[in-house]
């Protein structure tokens, strides 16, 4: 009995839990050949689309070349076709929705974890997660038939008329060389960004902040400090870089966003500092043009929607490693 | 999706006109028509025809779909209206049977390449009207040159001398110019744009495609009824609209001087004068745009049903001749109630002939 035991104690936990597996039943291997299949499934399709989608945008990048592409002439009618602007209207619109919706958001999560009572944290919670149901196409149309229309004369037109001329301000908010400001434009879209991207990382936040140790928190109340202060000193550092992680990830959803985009942005292929301006972006051109589409043109849009993949990929590996890498701290410390 | 969204509904009220249609036909169905050459012979066929394309013909392709249940209940037709560009490609990689196009194939279009003959059925013609919102102002002219100045924003203003000097006796405002186009791919941009190219090709250097660089000032809707839509909430814009959405937005319209030097209003009967004005090729590609006659809408444009010579097999020949025979035969008295207009005779016969060479 004695030496038994003290066998199954060093080898025997490797021997038995190999016996397991190769007594396992019929069914778990079917399940997990099936799991398996389905997972590189994903990664297949995935690899798919990147190969077909650049095989047929060879002849964009074939033609244009790496200055070609980066040029800022988008013009079909003359087959001319620079993606610049539309990288630009991307990069620009998903930093306005960053900038705008990362404060309010990071608020709320502070809000529902560390400011009111958790029944009363509920039904909040439910109504930023009903944004997140909102569809896209709702938000687009919104966007575009009630809130450009709307915000042109009660917002737009006054700020430029009064930024007009002052440097810095004047070269973003003021009016452009082309005109008055415009309803759809550059700013309109980063909004509508905002607000699509708030519920993601709001909740993305709040799964961040509520791992920070109660212990530490009340460790710190204890030392006198104030609510502010525990924030600052306790929650804060244990949850930055998840709540960058949340930023990258609702960053990536902002770029991919096509249709309140292709809606709201006012498609003008222009770079431009001024906000108020109409631009354009990747997926908005794309979902735009692509039904007329034929030739090179065709093979332009396809080539932007495999930037537009390479850029998401980007963003989002970025996202998932800041994560990791702060979870591995926080649970180090 | 917003174009989509109205095309139904304008299918919506087509359809209701269909229906109408269909229930005077069918009182006078009691006696045996005369003029049956158009229609298709008796033979009952069954199937499925898949089209897709040009959305300039949404309206037509439904309310003729809808009508063409009482003349073969045994097929059933479906027309998805995705844009002429991804028709074609649809059709010649084989996922339709036929595709809707505004354009013929762009020499520059490599997905046919050594698929077989393609044939051109013209089915529909179409004015494309220059909508404005101008307060007081019910009868503008413009021509060709004044219009290509004002979309590359050169003309500015409603009283720049350029519009005054084609309008006497017209008082106009020194509101500023709003141009409103067409955010997504359009063959109404094309065919606009076509007629600008060929009516005043010194004066328009923006060139013609279904996409074209606009000047920035201009403000884009999506679809017709989204450039309609700007044209009704911006005091002193002008836009390209068809006239069907023209009319369903109750806009105001321009005449526009013709190859002639007349200034026609756009209609069915200006639309159709127009077309029977232009020279056909023998594949029967053309350009309704800037034809000559006296009473032609210079701004017209046309659509195509696009169908492989050689069929896969004789049931499928068979229905696409019914399909493309009603279209061109009864179907085409559809088209005045749903504001596009009739081919002339003269085409509409060539295309008919043409119904034969459709083989299995």
């Amino acid at each position: 009995m004695t030496s038994h035991s003290a066998r199954a104690d060093s080898a025997g936990i490797a021997g038995s839990a190999r016996a397991l597996a190769e007594r396992r039943p019929l069914g778990d291997r079917v399940f997990q050949a099936l799991a398996l299949a389905a997972g590189l499934l994903v990664l297949a399709i995935l690899v798919l689309i990147l190969v077909s989608t650049t095989q047929q945008s060879t002849t964009w990048f074939g033609k244009e070349g790496i200055t070609g592409i980066f040029s800022t002439t988008w013009d079909p009618a003359h087959n001319k076709f620079g993606a610049l602007t539309f990288i630009y209207g991307t990069a620009i619109t998903a930093v306005i929705a960053v900038i705008l919706a990362v404060p309010v958001s990071v608020a709320i999560a502070l809000l529902l974890t560390e400011v009111v009572p958790y029944r009363w944290a509920r039904p909040i919670v439910y109504v930023i997660d009903l944004l997140a149901v909102v569809p896209s196409v709702v938000w687009g149309l919104w966007g575009v038939q009630v809130f450009a229309p709307w915000v042109l004369p009660h917002v737009y037109a006054p700020v430029a008329r009064a930024l007009k001329g002052v440097p810095v301000l004047g070269n973003v908010f003021g009016p452009s060389t082309s005109g008055a400001p415009s309803g759809p434009a550059f700013f309109t879209a980063g909004l509508i960004l905002a607000f699509m991207i708030t519920p993601i990382v709001t909740s993305l936040s709040r799964e961040v902040i509520a791992t920070v140790p109660t212990i530490d928190k009340e460790g710190a109340y204890a030392l006198g400090a104030t609510r502010l202060e525990m924030i600052r000193g306790v929650v804060w550092p244990h949850s930055q870089g998840g709540i960058v992680g949340a930023v990258l990830l609702g960053l990536g959803r902002a770029m991919g966003e096509t249709i309140a985009a292709a809606l709201v942005i006012g498609s003008s292929t222009q770079i431009t500092s001024h906000l108020l301006s109409p631009g354009y972006s990747m997926p908005a051109v794309i979902a735009n043009q692509f039904g007329e589409a034929f030739g090179e043109f065709r093979s332009a849009l396809l080539g932007i929607g495999v930037l537009l993949f390479l850029l998401t990929i980007i963003v989002n590996v970025l996202a998932r490693a800041v994560v990791a890498r702060n979870v591995q701290r926080t649970r180090g410390a | 999706m917003q174009p989509r969204g109205r095309k139904r509904v304008a299918a919506g009220i087509g359809g209701i006109a269909a229906l109408a249609v269909a229930v005077s036909l069918s009182a006078c169905s009691s006696s045996p028509k005369p003029s049956g050459g158009s229609s298709p012979t008796a033979a009952p066929l069954t199937g499925t025809l898949n089209g897709a394309g040009s959305t300039f013909q949404t309206t037509f392709q439904q309310a003729a779909i809808s009508q063409f249940k009482s003349v073969q209940s045994g097929m059933t037709v479906n027309y998805d209206p995705v844009g002429s560009g991804t028709g074609r490609s649809d059709l010649a990689a084989g996922t339709v049977n036929y595709a809707g196009s505004d354009s013929p194939i762009p020499s520059t279009e490599t997905d046919f390449t050594g698929k077989g003959t393609v044939l051109y059925f013209p089915v529909v013609i179409g004015p494309i009207t220059m909508s404005y919102n101008l307060a007081g102002v019910s009868n503008l002219k413009l021509d060709p040159t004044v219009i290509a100045n004002i979309f590359q924003g050169k003309i500015t203003t409603w009283n720049d001398p350029a519009i005054t000097a084609l309008n006497p006796g017209v008082s106009l405002p020194s509101q500023a110019i709003t141009i409103a186009v067409r955010q997504d791919s359009s063959g109404t941009t094309q065919n606009f744009s076509l007629f600008l190219q060929t009516a005043v090709p010194s004066a328009w250097s923006l060139g013609s495609s279904s996409t074209i660089s606009w000047p920035h000032s201009a403000h884009a809707g999506s679809g017709n009824s989204g450039v309609a839509q700007i044209i009704k909430s911006t005091p002193g814009a002008i836009g390209y609209v068809d006239l069907s959405t023209a009319h369903a937005s109750g806009l105001t319209y321009a005449s526009v001087k013709n190859s002639s030097g007349n200034y026609i209003a756009p209609s069915a009967a200006s639309a159709s004068a127009s077309a029977a004005g232009v020279t056909v090729n023998p594949d029967l590609t053309f350009h309704a745009v800037w034809g000559s006659g006296a009473q032609a809408y210079p701004i017209t444009y046309q659509s195509w049903v696009l169908v492989f010579e050689k069929q896969p097999n004789a049931n499928d020949a068979k229905m696409l001749q019914a399909w493309i025979g009603y279209l061109l035969g009864d179907g085409q008295s559809l088209l005045p109630s749903l504001d596009y207009a009739k081919l002339p005779a003269s085409i509409d016969q060539m295309a008919k002939a043409q119904l034969s060479k459709i083989t299995g």
